[in-house]
């Protein structure tokens, strides 16, 4: 009843946890991969862009389980 | 649903599989279908026991494959209800004993000649070779699923093998649901497992403590005054293609719940 004093309840993040974890079984690909991957792919458009706010996930679309990366160029300069 | 042959799955055992069997056949039973519930779990029968028809259990599904008994001798018909039957899993022999051709066999026979409108089986848990052979024959799928993690991601997997073996009706029971902890943010909702899944449920039957007294006892909760029975009642409605809608659940107490139905709330 108190929840939104305590912040996330434990089922939003269980369907966060399952909807991944999903997509890593029906891909076939063990999730440690796909890390690994991650930290290669950040390390290179680290050396490119060396911005912030970089991230590679991998999303379930449709029948497919697709890799993103949402990388930054900078925008109107700070 | 059109399937005449359905099989009960879910991977992870534990979840409700052999009491879903149980009351889905017999409320398809109640509802005027000639019904027989196989149990394929060789080696680990239980539907003979949560039926209450253990003591009369002479033959099996083995014996009638190897021509031991013809497959009339093996069915146990259910005395509380009528034209619902039982075919027993052997209890001493192994899985391997059991060949998914013979086992498709054994159902078309029970289709063509012995005219059964709806046959059920209870699967093994497991993705093995169980699980495979208690598929083979079947046309239509209830995926039965507790709302935690483990028994969601694999009725995942479940379903994606179901998929690959062209079983083309798939619907999920969703079982053990805790309205309360729904309610609180803490248990995920049919319609959360719905999104994860991809897959339509066709029932949602409550925690219910009636539904180990029944097991107890042996009679399954359908003949009985329960709200899991309830549940499994309405789940076959629908399963015959009837349009029932979905009772709000609640814990049936509680301060609360007092508290909303005193005040004409839902």
């Amino acid at each position: 009843m108190f929840n939104f004093l305590r912040g996330k309840r434990s089922k939003d993040e269980l369907k966060d946890r399952l909807s991944l974890v999903i997509a890593y079984d029906r891909a076939q690909i063990p999730p440690g991969t796909v890390d690994a991957l991650r930290r290669d792919l950040m390390e290179v458009v680290q050396r490119y862009f060396p911005i912030e706010g970089s991230n590679v996930d991998i999303e379930q679309r449709g029948e497919t389980v697709v890799l993103v990366a949402n990388i930054p160029l900078g925008g109107r300069g700070k | 649903m059109n399937a005449k042959v359905i099989v009960v799955t879910s991977g992870k055992g534990g979840v409700g599989k052999t009491t879903t069997t149980a009351n889905m056949g017999a409320a398809l039973a109640k509802l005027g279908e000639k019904v027989v519930v196989i149990d394929v779990d060789v080696g680990l029968r239980n539907l003979d026991v949560v039926m209450g028809l253990e003591s009369r259990v002479v033959f099996d599904l083995i014996d009638v494959l190897e021509g031991k008994c013809r497959l009339s001798q093996a069915l146990i018909r259910d005395k509380r209800v009528e034209n619902l039957y039982l075919l027993p899993a052997s209890q001493t022999r192994d899985k391997d004993a059991l060949s998914p051709e013979a086992f498709k066999g054994a159902v078309r026979t029970l289709l063509d000649e012995e005219g059964f409108d709806r046959i059920l089986i209870d699967s093994p848990a497991g993705i093995e070779g169980g699980f495979k052979t208690a598929a083979a024959p079947a046309e239509g799928a209830l995926v039965v699923v507790n709302p935690e993690v483990s028994s969601v991601r694999d009725a995942d997997r479940i379903i994606g093998l179901l998929e690959a073996q062209q079983v083309r009706e798939i619907r999920l029971v969703i079982n053990r649901l805790r309205p309360k902890m729904v309610a609180s943010g803490n248990m995920l909702s049919e319609g959360d497992i719905l999104e994860i899944l991809g897959v339509k449920p066709i029932g949602v039957v409550p925690e219910d403590e009636g539904i180990l007294v029944s097991t107890n006892i042996g009679e399954p909760a359908v003949l009985g005054k329960t709200r899991a029975g309830a549940a499994f009642m309405d789940t076959a409605r629908r399963l015959r293609g009837e349009d029932v809608p979905y009772p709000k659940l609640d814990d049936g107490g509680g301060f609360m719940a007092a508290l909303r139905r005193l005040f004409g709330g839902g």
